[in-house]
């Protein structure tokens, strides 16, 4: 285990190394000056060389890199253009929203996706699994940002039951467990949950269908286990897989936040980078998307991790 | 066979049966693919759809970006306008038609040119193996690193909005999957006996690749391929709802989900037309790859 451990970390550091390198490259892919957004479009030629120079943007790039990295090791992630705020203290705020829309979603759509997909491997070709099936579908082919705005549409427009932006009642952003919180907060998770819904029904209607067609189930049948009892053992086989799901699932919702944020005006990452983006804001855009990419990384190897300490068959393959 | 019956005692009456020709993949491919009748539904809705793009001059009652102020945002039914005006008053039923022109393109183009280069460098990086594999494949795995949303909105946000920036940035998105099955399955088919053989009767490398792997990977990574559409559909989409992909004044059905949000409390299902173009589009793709990936037999 300790070995595999050492392997997955060392693994794990050329991916950090070279996620930092792809975010780091965003600000020189784009095209025109970085510091278009600060500066008047008359600024003298001499200005702009003393701006470059404060920015350090007149250094070459593998000296940037190297700042940029040491920075961002010390938690500093640079100075946002548009706002002249430290860019770590805007992302974390935003993160703290994200993650806890994205956490709430991973786990309703966690709880009907288990369902769906049980009952459907369960009872397979059923009426009940030619539903579940049906439900899936939908749940990878809607595009969610519609979604959203049609909930909106019934729940907040015609029926007036939700809120239909926002993450609090006049337009807070610090979010409270209290019922007007929560209140804002149910559309846009129960959209944002419909993704991994869909795919961990399907992923568990598939590995529920192959583990009852494995030759221990007719066995523990002859032993006169109850169907009960059997279904304990397809849990405890699905497991693994289904939490290793659960983990990407959440990983992918933190990063993909950005359509339903925009459709909800929900303060958290995906608000930030639109920003970032229109104010063409490129150290705010450089650190939102390398914390968030970072914090993909990390979970893949945490679930990697975890679900090689609870089933060893993984590490032998 | 023949060599082995022939020394079992001959029954006359079996002799006289002329050789048929077994069947070989593709038909076996298609007789299964005309049994699954929701696969072929959806295969009639994205023919449908497509020739609606190719048509759509012909197909759509008015001029998509002709539009009145004085006629805006009339509901679903409206003489003249069937599915009603947007919000600058232009005939929602032509620009839902020409949308598809936008729409289509920019969600199969991606797949497209990420199925050339990702099998490129699968194959490659298949076929190579050893360091040239490590290096490539470990490049490959820092942009499957990212979220997909996330990469595809942080590369078209540096590069800037624009259909041309947009379609750069889904092709890299989609560039690491195919690579990772077209590896994959080329590692596999490498360590066949009859590659080996090939090899061993001096057939060389280019030769190998064209006649024994090419034919045996490309069906694998075509039908994973066929099935990131629905999903590139709806990024592609979800660009241009977000402002970086199609601009105005084109009809695309994301940017027209975008413009047409101010609308909702007005009128909620001219508003939300559009999304259900993408919906329809992505979930037909889906059932129609899914389809495809059980007649093929494939497992990726």
């Amino acid at each position: 285990m300790l070995v595999y451990l050492g392997k997955r970390l060392v693994y794990t550091i050329p991916i950090v190394i070279g996620v930092s390198i792809v975010c780091f490259m965003l600000v020189h892919i784009a095209p025109g000056d970085p510091l278009v957004s600060v500066l008047p479009p008359d600024a003298s030629e001499q200005l702009k060389i003393q701006m470059m120079a404060a920015y350090g943007f007149d250094r070459p790039y593998y000296e940037q890199f190297f700042k940029w990295c040491l920075r961002a090791i010390q938690g500093d992630l640079g100075t946002s253009i548009a706002t002249g705020r430290s860019v770590t203290g805007e992302v974390l705020n935003a993160v703290r929203n994200t993650l806890l829309l994205a956490v709430v979603a991973t786990f309703i759509g966690f709880f009907f996706g288990l369902l769906f997909g049980f009952v459907a491997g369960y009872f397979r070709n059923s009426a009940i699994d030619k539903i579940a099936s049906i439900l899936s579908v939908i749940g990878v082919s809607v595009p969610h940002y519609w979604l959203g705005m049609v909930l909106v549409i019934v729940f907040a427009a015609q029926l007036n039951w939700l809120p239909p932006t926002g993450a609090g009642p006049g337009g807070s952003s610090e979010w409270r467990p209290d019922w007007a919180h929560i209140r804002h907060l149910i559309l846009p998770a129960v959209t944002m949950s419909v993704i991994p819904m869909g795919i961990v029904a399907r992923t568990i209607r598939a590995l529920v269908a192959d583990i009852l067609s494995q030759d221990f189930v007719p066995a523990l049948r002859a032993k006169g286990l109850s169907e009960l009892g059997i279904f304990g053992h397809v849990v405890k086989n699905a497991a693994p897989t289904a939490l290793a799901v659960m983990g990407l699932q959440l990983g992918y919702l933190l990063g993909g936040s950005i359509l339903i944020e925009t459709v909800f005006s929900w303060p958290g990452t995906g608000f930030l980078l639109n920003a970032a983006i229109f104010q063409r804001d490129l150290p705010l855009l450089q650190g939102t998307i390398l914390v968030l990419a970072l914090f993909f990384v990390m979970l893949n190897l945490i679930v990697d991790v975890v679900q090689t300490a609870i089933d060893p068959r993984i590490q032998r393959s | 066979m023949t060599f082995v019956t022939s020394f079992l005692p001959q029954d006359p009456a079996k002799t006289a049966v002329p050789i048929e020709k077994s069947p070989g993949y593709w038909s076996g491919v298609f007789q299964r693919f005309r049994k699954d009748k929701l696969a072929i539904a959806a295969g009639v809705i994205v023919l449908l759809l497509i020739l609606m793009a190719i048509l759509a001059p012909l197909v759509a009652p008015m001029d998509p970006y002709a539009g009145r102020t004085i006629r805006r945002l009339r509901p679903i039914g409206t003489t003249g306008f069937p599915l009603g005006t947007d919000e600058l008053g232009r005939d929602m039923l032509s620009r839902l038609i020409y949308g598809a022109r936008f729409s289509l393109m920019m969600g199969v183009t991606p797949v497209i040119m990420a199925f050339g280069i990702g099998s490129l460098i699968g194959i490659v990086a298949g076929y190579v193996g050893g360091a040239t594999n490590t290096v490539m494949m470990r490049t490959i795995d820092v942009f499957y690193a990212f979220p997909s949303v996330l990469l595809a909105v942080a590369l078209s946000g540096a590069l800037g909005a624009g259909i041309q920036n947009a379609l750069v940035s889904l092709t890299v998105v989609f560039i690491p999957p195919i690579a990772r099955v077209a590896e994959a399955v080329t590692t596999q088919v490498r360590n066949r006996d009859y590659v080996e053989a090939a090899r061993a009767s001096g057939a060389n490398a280019l030769t190998i690749i064209r006649v024994h792997v090419l034919g045996n990977v490309l069906g694998p990574i075509f039908v994973y391929a066929t099935g990131l559409i629905s999903v590139s559909m709806i990024l592609a989409s979800g660009l241009s709802f977000l402002g970086l992909g199609v601009r105005p004044p084109e009809p695309e059905w994301g940017l027209m989900l975008n413009t047409l949000r101010t609308a909702i409390y007005t009128q909620p299902y001219v508003a939300a037309l559009p999304g259900a173009m993408i919906f329809i589009t992505s979930i037909s793709f889906n059932v129609l790859a899914d389809g495809l990936r059980n007649a093929m037999d494939v497992k990726v």
